[in-house]
């Protein structure tokens, strides 16, 4: 996919909302105005923006437990996430669901998720769905380096190989397992190299860089597209924040994210680039800045003034209870 | 003119007809095709029961998919093709096997909807075989459809006969929400009257199969049948028993269970499931909650005893309701 004006400025629309996004969950929960339990995506914008930036409609996305960059980068409306962050009557899961539960199967976003690991086989279903009923759509999923510890994980690159299924698998290795360092959990040395087990050609891309994503992920998506089936797609990537916000952080060196943030930012290093090649100036940058920050601030402004959900509805939307006609 | 087939066989005319009626339905399981899956040559397994022949050659393998082993990928990828528009029918081979796969079940197909905010539809189904009776002991014989009765957002129904599963299934397939299809051993391949054609039978609803006033027997799957003949050997002591056949445990009718109660004033609960949490629980409580003032009597409850399914035959005698059981508790209460 060639990466057109348009293209470049979404993407920098995208890793921007990200970023303001979640900086301004951090500051309204440390004032007390939001609660639940929160796991933000600073640091990873360039892999849901590179991987995205190649997704329609017809292609879908299943999530993790930190899923708000995967959601806005594959279209879910920002205002909607913030309201249902405020457990709003208007948020896109009518405060049902939640930061761990926002999902937006008609933009084909199958779900932030709680549990590790489970988004992998729901991409592994949306591909086959895509493959019986010929939609030329592909499904990702987007997983964490402790998932791909997960029997669900290995099972569905099983089954999404035998098969040949459109998918691909983006592990976000962000070298951290909740509070544990992923090189004393996972054994092998790059994650990608499970994909071998399964005969599954598999990629490496520097997940702080959305050019690098944008071009290994495109191959990717256009193996699946064309029928050739998945792929696992290892991002290397840093989780700038803690597990969840509120994380101490007491189990990880300070350095580290130091040297990640001040050397490695992704949108720092994007601006950098597309500046340096003129593919977009210093004012497209600073609209695209401006515009973000104001809808981020209509989004928390709208969010705070619209209703709660009726008592009455805690028990709705149990059942669908509808049925197909034989 | 009615006829008389084998559960497994009206289940597999079930399948047919929800294949034939609706390219979004497909098979998805452990050999539910088998052998074939091979180009030539070979017969098809059609699964454990055999209850999925004959359909890869009318279908094709795009429709009936054999799957490995591996059974949170076919849960969990199940799930995501019924999000996304397929309509599957998972085979899951025994119930016990839950054990592997169950977060597709408890906590996405069940919640999406409800987590989505009621932008979801999750039209699936997961045919499993339950229960004792075939010396199968213990990790290929429980009744686990209280764990699943128990979780909102799934519906769980279990037939008792032939015609009831073929009509069951054919509504659980065609269903919007996730049901769980329970087939007894003990009844697969027992022969009933199917009617022919496409009918189902709704979720939902109990089905009262013998009328008598004096005492509400209550049963699910196969201890429907150990309910009539408890009751036809009550009869011959003059004691008349309403038989209620349950056939959906999630929902669960309840109106129908209070109905027989306000009738006879003393019930009877049968379920080869253990005892603790489970589905006599749940009616032996509505019972005492909402119907309080129709008891004449205290409810029983005969159910397995709370331990693991024994494998000899023995054994296993001593563990399944019986008749003899079900007549035992009826002579307390009178």
């Amino acid at each position: 996919m060639q990466l057109t004006y348009e293209r470049v400025l979404g993407a920098y629309r995208t890793m921007r909302m990200i970023r303001s996004f979640e900086e301004k969950l951090v500051e309204l929960v440390n004032l007390g105005k939001m609660s639940g339990f929160l796991h933000v995506y600073l640091g990873e914008e360039a892999v849901a923006a590179g991987v995205c930036a190649q997704l329609g409609e017809h292609d879908y996305v299943a999530s993790t437990h930190r899923g708000h960059g995967h959601a806005i980068a594959k279209g879910v409306d920002v205002r909607g996430m913030m309201a249902e962050l405020f457990g709003r009557r208007t948020g896109t899961c009518k405060g049902k669901g939640g930061s761990m539960h926002i999902a937006d199967i008609d933009k084909g976003m199958l779900g932030a998720n709680g549990i590790v690991g489970a988004g992998i086989p729901l991409a592994t279903g949306a591909a086959l769905t895509a493959k019986l009923k010929k939609t030329g759509g592909v499904a990702v999923a987007f997983f964490g380096d402790g998932a791909s510890n997960q029997g669900a994980f290995h099972e569905s690159l099983n089954l999404a190989s035998i098969w040949k299924l459109p998918a691909v698998y983006v592990v976000e290795n962000n070298g951290w397992g909740e509070f544990t360092p992923t090189d004393y959990v996972v054994p092998v040395k790059d994650i990608a190299e499970r994909a071998r087990s399964y005969a599954m050609p598999a990629l490496i891309a520097d997940g702080m860089d959305f050019f690098d994503v944008f071009a290994k992920a495109g191959e990717a998506i256009a193996r699946a597209r064309s029928g050739g089936g998945p792929t696992l797609l290892e991002c290397k990537t840093y989780r700038f924040a803690g597990h969840y916000v509120g994380d101490a952080l007491a189990y990880r060196p300070k350095d580290e994210a130091e040297k990640w943030m001040t050397e490695r930012d992704p949108l720092r290093g994007f601006a950098e680039r597309v500046l340096s090649d003129g593919l977009l100036n210093q004012d497209d940058l600073q609209r695209v800045d401006g515009e973000v920050s104001r809808h981020i601030e209509d989004a928390v402004k709208a969010a705070e003034a619209a209703p709660f959900p009726d008592a009455s509805e805690v028990t709705t939307d149990v059942y669908a209870d509808s049925h197909r006609r034989g | 003119m009615s006829r008389e087939l084998p559960t497994a066989f009206a289940i597999g005319e079930a399948l047919r007809i929800a294949l034939a009626g609706d390219p979004d339905v497909i098979l998805m399981g452990e050999d539910v095709a088998g052998g074939g899956t091979r180009p030539a040559g070979t017969d098809e397994a059609g699964g454990i029961l055999g209850a999925t022949r004959g359909l890869i050659k009318e279908f094709g393998p795009e429709r009936i998919l054999d799957t490995p082993i591996s059974e949170m990928a076919l849960l969990g990828a199940a799930v995501g093709a019924a999000a996304t528009g397929m309509r599957p029918v998972v085979e899951l081979m025994f119930m016990d096997f839950l054990g592997v796969c169950f977060d597709p079940l408890l906590n996405q197909a069940a919640k999406f909807r409800y987590m989505f905010g009621g932008k979801a539809r999750l039209p699936l189904t997961v045919r499993t075989v339950t229960g004792a009776g075939m010396h199968a002991a213990a990790q290929h014989s429980q009744s686990l459809y209280w764990i699943t009765s128990g979780i909102p957002g799934l519906k769980t129904v279990i037939p008792s006969n032939a015609g009831d599963a073929k009509g069951l299934l054919l509504s659980a397939i065609r269903c919007d929400d996730p049901v769980i299809f329970c087939e007894p051993k003990q009844i697969l391949f027992l022969s009933s009257e199917v009617p022919e054609g496409d009918y189902e039978i709704p979720i939902g609803k109990a089905n009262l199969v013998r009328q008598g006033g004096d005492v509400s027997l209550v049963g699910m799957g196969a201890t429907v049948n150990i309910a009539l003949q408890a009751a036809s050997q009550l009869a011959q002591e003059g004691i008349q028993a309403d038989v209620l056949d349950l056939r959906s445990l999630q929902p669960l009718d309840e109106e129908a269970i209070l109905t027989t109660l306000g009738k006879t004033g003393r019930l009877i609960v049968i379920d080869e499931a253990t005892p603790r949490c489970g589905i006599a629980s749940d009616v032996a409580a509505l019972c005492v909650d909402k119907g309080f003032d129709l008891l004449n009597a205290p409810v029983k409850r005969v159910t397995a005893p709370f331990s693991p399914v024994p494998f000899s035959r023995v054994l296993e005698e001593a563990y399944l309701p019986t008749p003899q059981k079900v007549i035992d508790a009826v002579h307390e209460l009178f």
